[in-house]
C-alpha cells in the first residue's frame, strides 16, 4: 500500500472518481492552470480537460449557485472554496437552495463543495475558521471533516456518490504533515460512522479534524499517569455516530468533547447535550468541552495558539476529568 | 442613449408563421394566456375564502410569459417565478395541481412543503424557485453548464425581476455566463414596481437590457404586453444560445397590475399608471390581434374560454379532494436517498 500525505490522498481519491464517472466535475477559483491555491488538482485540467477542470471567476455565488444547476441536471460537480472561509460568500445558495431543494420540490442536489479550513499558520481571521457548526444547523446538508489520508480519501467518493450537498472540510494543517498508508483501489467510508483512534477506559474525548492528533498527543501523557483515554474521531458531524459516543461514554463514564471550532454553539454542545439526555445515569463528571474561545481566529502567533486548543490544554482538561 | 435593441411589434399571421407559429399555435398560446390569468383569479378567490394559508401572488399584466414558454424547446429548463405562472401553465402543469399547491395539499408540486408559486415540476423542466431573488440565475447559468460540458444542443432559461437586478447573483450569474457563452436566456420581467420600490430607487442606467453589453453579450427591450413579440425576441435568444451564440438579456416591459401580494393595494402606485398600462392588457390585446389578423370568429373564442373555464372548475374540484399533508411525514425527505436520483436529468 502507497504512504499518501492526506493532501495526495484527496487528489488520488478525487482524480479516481473523475477517471470513473465522466459526470463528475471540479470548478472553482485557480483550480485549472494552477492547480487549486493548495494543489489538490495539479495536473487535472492536463488530464481532464478545460470544460471538466473549470477555473472560475472570483464568483462564490455562481460558483456555488452553478453547481445546484449543473447537479439537478445530472453532473455531480466538486466545487473547491479557496478557503472554507469564503463559503460565506456562497452561504445562500447552500442553504437556501441546495440544501431545501429536494425537501421542498423532490429534486436532489448531488454537490461536493471542498473546503480547506482550519488554522495554525497565521491565516489571520480570514484564512483560518471552521465553519461547520453553522452549517450543522441547516437541514438538508452532509458534513464530513476526515482526519486521516484512509478516510479522507473514503469520505470524499462517499461525498461525491451521495445524491445530497455535502460540505468537505479539508484541514489545511494536515495536508502535508500527515501521512498514512492508503489502499489504491476504489472505496468507500460510510458516513456517519466514528473511528476509534485510540481504545480507552477512563475518558471518552470526542473529537474530529486535525484535532484528533491534538488529543492523541495529551492522551500519550496522561497514559504515563496510568489513565486510559479514549478517541473517538467522528469523521462526519452530519450524519454523527450517536450510538458510537452513547456506548463509549456509558463505557468510560467521563466524556470531553473537543473542537477547533468556537465554542458558544459548536458542535460540542450538540454532542454534550445528546450525553446528558440519554446518557446521564452513567456519568461519573460532568461533560468537559474544550473549543476556542468566542472570538474570530486572531493572526498574531502567541494569539493563534491561544485561539486553537493546544495538547496542553487537552491534557489539563483530561486531568481533571481524571480526578473528579 | 440606451444600449440595447427595441424590439419590433409582430404586425401579421405572415410575420409570426415565419417566426415558427401557425394559426392553431396561437390560439394555444391564448388558451394558455387565459387560463393562467384564470388559475390566479380563482386562486384570489380562494384566499378570499381563506382556503389558502400563509400570502398569494399574481402576475397580472405579465400573462405574455406564455410567449416565453412556448418559444421553449421540450428538453429547454427554466427557473421561473412568481409572476410567470404562464410559464407553469405552458409548460403543461396541470392546474388542479396548481391549486393543490396553493392551498398546501398533498398533490401539489411541493406536497405542501412549500407555498404559492414556489413550485416547479422538473418532469416538465421547470426548476422551483425561492424567494431569495434572483438566487435562481445562477442556478440557471449552471443548468447551462451542464448542457455545455455534456453538448447537448439545450438551453436554459433564468427569470428575475427589475429588482432582483440590484443583487449580486444577477451580477455573477451573467459575468461567469457571458465568460463561458453559455447556452443560457435571461428573461428580466420589468413590472416597474420592486414592491414598493420604484425603478429609479433601482437602478440608475436608463434600461437593464443595457447592462447586458457590459458582459459581452447582447441586449433587448421587448414590450411585455405583447405576447407575439416577446415570443419572437425568446425565440431568437433560445435558438442562438442553442448554436453556440452565447446569452442574452430579454428586459420584458410591463406593470405590475396588482399589489405586490394580495394584501397589498399598492396605493403608491399612481392612478393614471394603472389607466394607462389597463388600455395594454396583454389578453385584450391579443385577443385583439387574432380578431384582426388571423379571423378568429365569436364561435372560436367563445370555445376557447368556455374550455379554460371548463378546466378551471374541474381543476378546483380535484384540489379541494387532495389531503392535506400528514404531520408524522415532517421529517422525512429531507435526504435523498440513492434512488431519489432516478429524474429524467440524472438517468
Amino acid at each position: 500500500m502507497p504512504e499518501l500525505t492526506y493532501l495526495q490522498a484527496i487528489s488520488d481519491g478525487l482524480r479516481g472518481e473523475m477517471r470513473r464517472d465522466k459526470r463528475v466535475f471540479v470548478i472553482g477559483e485557480d483550480v485549472g492552470v494552477y492547480g487549486g491555491a493548495f494543489k489538490v488538482t495539479l495536473g487535472f485540467q492536463e488530464e481532464f480537460g478545460p470544460w471538466r477542470v473549470l477555473d472560475a471567476p472570483l464568483a462564490e455565488t455562481a460558483i456555488v449557485g452553478g453547481c445546484t444547476g449543473a447537479a439537478i441536471m445530472g453532473l455531480r460537480p466538486v466545487a473547491e472554496m479557496q478557503f472554507a472561509d469564503f463559503i460565506s460568500c456562497g452561504w445562500d445558495h447552500l442553504v437556501t437552495v441546495a440544501a431545501k431543494q429536494f425537501y421542498r420540490a423532490g429534486t436532489p442536489v448531488p454537490i461536493v463543495v471542498r473546503l480547506p479550513s482550519g488554522g495554525g499558520f497565521s491565516g489571520g481571521p480570514f484564512h483560518s475558521q471552521n465553519p461547520e457548526s453553522s452549517f450543522a444547523h441547516i437541514a438538508g446538508l452532509k458534513i464530513v471533516c476526515p482526519a486521516t489520508p484512509e478516510d479522507a480519501k473514503g469520505l470524499l467518493i462517499s461525498a461525491i456518490e451521495d445524491p445530497n450537498p455535502v460540505l468537505y472540510f479539508e484541514h489545511k494543517h494536515l495536508y502535508r504533515r500527515i501521512k498514512s498508508e492508503v489502499p489504491e483501489e476504489r472505496y468507500t467510508t460510510p458516513f456517519g460512522k466514528a473511528r476509534v483512534h485510540r481504545e480507552g477506559e477512563d475518558i471518552t474525548v470526542v473529537t474530529w479534524g486535525a484535532m484528533v492528533y491534538t488529543a492523541d498527543e495529551a492522551a500519550q501523557q496522561l497514559e504515563q499517569d496510568d489513565v486510559s483515554v479514549e478517541i473517538l474521531d467522528l469523521r462526519t458531524i452530519i450524519p454523527w455516530d450517536r450510538q458510537a459516543v452513547l456506548e463509549s461514554a456509558k463505557k468510560t463514564s467521563k466524556v470531553m468533547v473537543l473542537h477547533e471550532d468556537t465554542r458558544t454553539g459548536g458542535f460540542g454542545a450538540e454532542i454534550a447535550a445528546t450525553i446528558s439526555e440519554e446518557a446521564f445515569e452513567h456519568l461519573d463528571a460532568p461533560i468537559k468541552r474544550i473549543a476556542a474561545p468566542d472570538t474570530p481566529v486572531p493572526f498574531s502567533p502567541p494569539l493563534e495558539k491561544a485561539f486553537i486548543p493546544q495538547v496542553e490544554d487537552v491534557a489539563a482538561g483530561l486531568r481533571e476529568l481524571a480526578e473528579y | 442613449m440606451a444600449i440595447a435593441r427595441e424590439a419590433e411589434p409582430v404586425s401579421s399571421l405572415r410575420e409570426i408563421r415565419e417566426a415558427g407559429l401557425d394559426r392553431e399555435d396561437l390560439f394555444g398560446i391564448y388558451r394558455n394566456m387565459l387560463l393562467t390569468r384564470g388559475v390566479e383569479e380563482r386562486g384570489h378567490i380562494l384566499y378570499r375564502q381563506g382556503k389558502i394559508p400563509g400570502s398569494f401572488y399574481t402576475g397580472r399584466g405579465n400573462e405574455a410569459s406564455v410567449g416565453v414558454a412556448t418559444a421553449m424547446g421540450a428538453d429547454d429548463v427554466g427557473c421561473p417565478l412568481h409572476r410567470d405562472m404562464g410559464v407553469h401553465v405552458t409548460r403543461g402543469v396541470e392546474p388542479w395541481r396548481i391549486f393543490a399547491q396553493y392551498m398546501g395539499r398533498e398533490d401539489g408540486p411541493t406536497r405542501g412543503r412549500d407555498g404559492n408559486v414556489h413550485m416547479a415540476d422538473s418532469q416538465l423542466g421547470l426548476l422551483a424557485m425561492v424567494s431569495h431573488l434572483p438566487a435562481m440565475l445562477p442556478v440557471a447559468v449552471g443548468c447551462a453548464l451542464a448542457f455545455r460540458i455534456r453538448e447537448e444542443r439545450r438551453v436554459a432559461l433564468g427569470w428575475f425581476g427589475e429588482g432582483a437586478s440590484a443583487r449580486g447573483d444577477a451580477h455573477e450569474g451573467m459575468n461567469f455566463a457571458g465568460v463561458r457563452r453559455l447556452p443560457v436566456v435571461f428573461i428580466c420581467d420589468n413590472n416597474q414596481w420592486a414592491y414598493s420600490t420604484p425603478t429609479h430607487l433601482e437602478y440608475a442606467c436608463e434600461t437593464l437590457a443595457d447592462r447586458a453589453a457590459a458582459y459581452g453579450f447582447e441586449g433587448v427591450v421587448v414590450d411585455g404586453t405583447d405576447v407575439l413579440a416577446v415570443y419572437r425576441e425568446a425565440k431568437r435568444a433560445i435558438e442562438k444560445a442553442r448554436e453556440g451564440g452565447g446569452p442574452t438579456l430579454i428586459e420584458s416591459m410591463t406593470l405590475r397590475m396588482e399589489g405586490h401580494a394580495v394584501h397589498d393595494d399598492a396605493f403608491y402606485v399612481p392612478k393614471e399608471l394603472f389607466e394607462e398600462w389597463a388600455k395594454r392588457d396583454p389578453i385584450e390585446r391579443f385577443r385583439t390581434w387574432l380578431r384582426e389578423n388571423a379571423e378568429m370568429t365569436d364561435e372560436e373564442e367563445d370555445d376557447v374560454s368556455a374550455g379554460v373555464k371548463r378546466t378551471l372548475t374541474q381543476a378546483l374540484e380535484r384540489a379541494e379532494a387532495s389531503p392535506l399533508p400528514d404531520p408524522s411525514t415532517i421529517t422525512d425527505r429531507v435526504f435523498a436517498r440513492a434512488e431519489d436520483l432516478d429524474t429524467p436529468h440524472h438517468k
